[in-house]
């Protein structure tokens, strides 16, 4: 039977749509499979087991690395977020002003900038200051980590105050809302789901790096990731699997999560 | 209190205000992002120290030794080959990937934005899940997939096609592979977003008017696409260039791309002013193709606007 002429379709799409669907899935199915891997490497599988995550909850490494990188996530995407809202309140719904433009440039500067520039550009710049004030702890990681996810807290807040209308907040005003309380009584509970979804991706984009803070963590402040690129790079054992796909779930839950709160729309 | 009836003094206290709140973001951008861009600069221009950082005496040697290498001996320059292969690589291989991802790109962000609006988000969340979960980990997971004793290479031998393991880790292919792997999300959201807006009553007039599938494609769905199909470019070649962990992970020791050229400078290379030099020039490549970019989507809106 001849399929119903369609001005939609294109011969070849839809299979090519499905391969890379395919292939971006399989990987990571392998990689999740051989987690539960009961031999001692990776190079056969002898049937499954829980012996590498047991192995992963043991290992004070792994531990001390995941709480930093919580950590360091926690607070970086926290105070990304605060700042980018106030960004985003002061360079959305306004007649262009002296200097709009130059703020858009500056907050999307470390989207434009190669990762490894920046990472080689902090590892100078951190070097020195240790120099001066002998400070060696967390706070030039937590620094780093605030400003790369400054816009990608930015953009979604300022996407929902864009769709927002200001004539609610006008209204607050006139019936005699000091600015501090129509601030808190009606755009704060609208701009919600804005903030959480940037809120989200700040702190996504935190725990997933690698490249700023392998160069700017001291002597033993791995991170998670870091951790696991310093594994990698020596033998592989199933218990790099396990890691990786608790790892993929913390991720798929935030990315679902956010997918969410996305979707309901005003 | 307020001057009534000053609306300039208003608008002047709003932009002041709006300039305070700005503050914080500004200033930690300004202090952890762009300000040390600027100390790179300066580094490129100074002498190396011997473990490392540098001494604060000028010197072009930095950028002398971007492309150019000085004999120990005759004092001779000569064109560093080992940069130049790996400049040329890094190029080839980030334009390779955004081809080969607009290839598959492509077709997909086309089928998502084609399916009925209720499996669309589902299609949707498929490619964003990959895309917002840790690149190391999907690079390891290539790893897995192409090592010798990888799932290819198992299956090959399974059926008996092959004897012993193709080595397919540590080659130029390998990154290749990883890099398209990685970044293929990066090219199907800005296209898709571009194709959801597609009116397709075009290419129903289109089809009205005799033309075949391929002619609507070329001359209708493609020129439509183009701003995103730029923007997608753009995303996955600038992260292709400055690539550090998919190369140093698929690539091993010896195909070295521009990120781990940089790398190498700051650790066993300890030679800063060349590391900042070489990072200096990977932005300015990234400029150009940003410029490139802002130039032709300009036009583009300028011509449908």
């Amino acid at each position: 039977m001849a399929r119903r002429f369609s001005v939609q379709r294109q011969t070849g799409f839809a299979t090519i749509a499905i391969i890379c669907f395919f292939a971006l899935y399989l990987p990571i199915v392998v990689l999740v499979f051989y987690a539960f891997n009961s031999a001692d490497s990776l190079s056969s599988f002898q049937g499954l087991s829980l012996r590498w995550f047991a192995r992963a909850f043991e290992n004070r490494q792994v531990i001390d690395a995941s709480i930093r990188s919580l950590q360091i996530a926690g607070v970086a995407a926290t105070a990304a977020t605060i700042a980018a809202t106030m960004a985003a309140i002061a360079t959305t719904r306004t007649e262009p002003y002296r200097g709009l433009t130059l703020k858009y440039a500056f907050i999307n500067q470390p989207l434009m900038v190669p990762e490894i520039v920046t990472a080689v550009a902090l590892l100078i710049f951190f070097a020195r200051i240790k120099i001066w004030t002998g400070y060696n702890g967390l706070g030039y990681l937590i620094a780093a980590h605030t400003a790369f996810c400054v816009p990608f807290a930015y953009l979604p807040i300022r996407a929902r105050l864009e769709n927002m209308d200001s004539t609610l907040e006008k209204a607050a005003a006139d019936l005699y809302a000091t600015p501090w309380n129509a601030f808190r009584y009606v755009t704060l509970p609208l701009l919600w789901p804005g903030i959480l979804a940037g809120f989200m991706l700040a702190f996504v984009i935190s725990l997933d790096d690698v490249v700023i803070t392998e160069f700017v963590k001291s002597a033993g402040q791995d991170t998670l990731p870091t951790y696991m690129l310093g594994q990698i790079r020596r033998t592989i054992t199933p218990e790099m699997n396990a890691i990786s796909a608790l790892f993929l779930l913390l991720s798929i839950c935030v990315v679902i999560v956010f997918f969410v709160v996305n979707r309901k729309r005003v | 209190m307020t001057q009534p009836g000053t609306i300039e003094a208003e608008r002047s206290r709003d932009i002041r205000k709006r300039w305070l709140l700005s503050l914080p973001a500004l200033l930690i951008v300004l202090l952890a992002a762009t300000g040390p861009l600027l100390i790179v600069l300066l580094y490129s221009f100074l002498t190396p120290g011997p473990y490392g950082d540098v001494l604060w005496k000028p010197s072009p040697d930095g950028w002398i030794g971007v492309f150019l290498e000085r004999d120990i001996f005759t004092e001779t320059l000569s064109l560093a080959d080992a940069h130049v292969s790996i400049f040329v690589r890094s190029v080839l291989l980030s334009l390779a990937t955004t081809l080969v991802t607009l290839l598959f790109g492509f077709p997909t962000a086309y089928f998502i934005a084609t399916r009925p609006e209720r499996t669309r988000e589902l299609w949707l969340l498929l490619i964003t899940i990959p895309f917002w979960t840790n690149l190391l980990i999907r690079t390891f997971a290539v790893l897995q997939i192409i090592r010798n004793e990888g799932l290819i290479n198992t299956l090959l031998m399974k059926f008996g096609l092959i004897e012993r393991p193709i080595q397919m880790l540590f080659t130029d292919g390998a990154i290749l592979t990883g890099m398209v792997y990685v970044y293929l999300p990066l090219m199907v959201l800005p296209v898709y977003a571009n194709l959801e807006k597609l009116d397709f009553r075009l290419v129903e007039a289109a089809y009205d008017l005799y033309a075949t599938p391929f002619r609507v494609l070329t001359k209708i769905i493609i020129p439509l696409a183009k701003p995103g199909l730029i923007a997608g470019s753009i995303l996955v070649f600038i992260p292709a260039l400055g690539a550090y962990v998919t190369p140093s992970i698929l690539g091993g020791g010896k195909n070295l791309m521009l990120g781990n050229l940089i790398e190498l400078q700051f650790g066993q290379g300890r030679n800063w002013p060349l590391g900042s030099a070489l990072s200096i020039t990977l932005m300015l490549i990234v400029t150009v193709a940003l410029l490139v970019y802002v130039r032709n989507v300009g036009s583009q809106e300028k011509r449908h606007g």
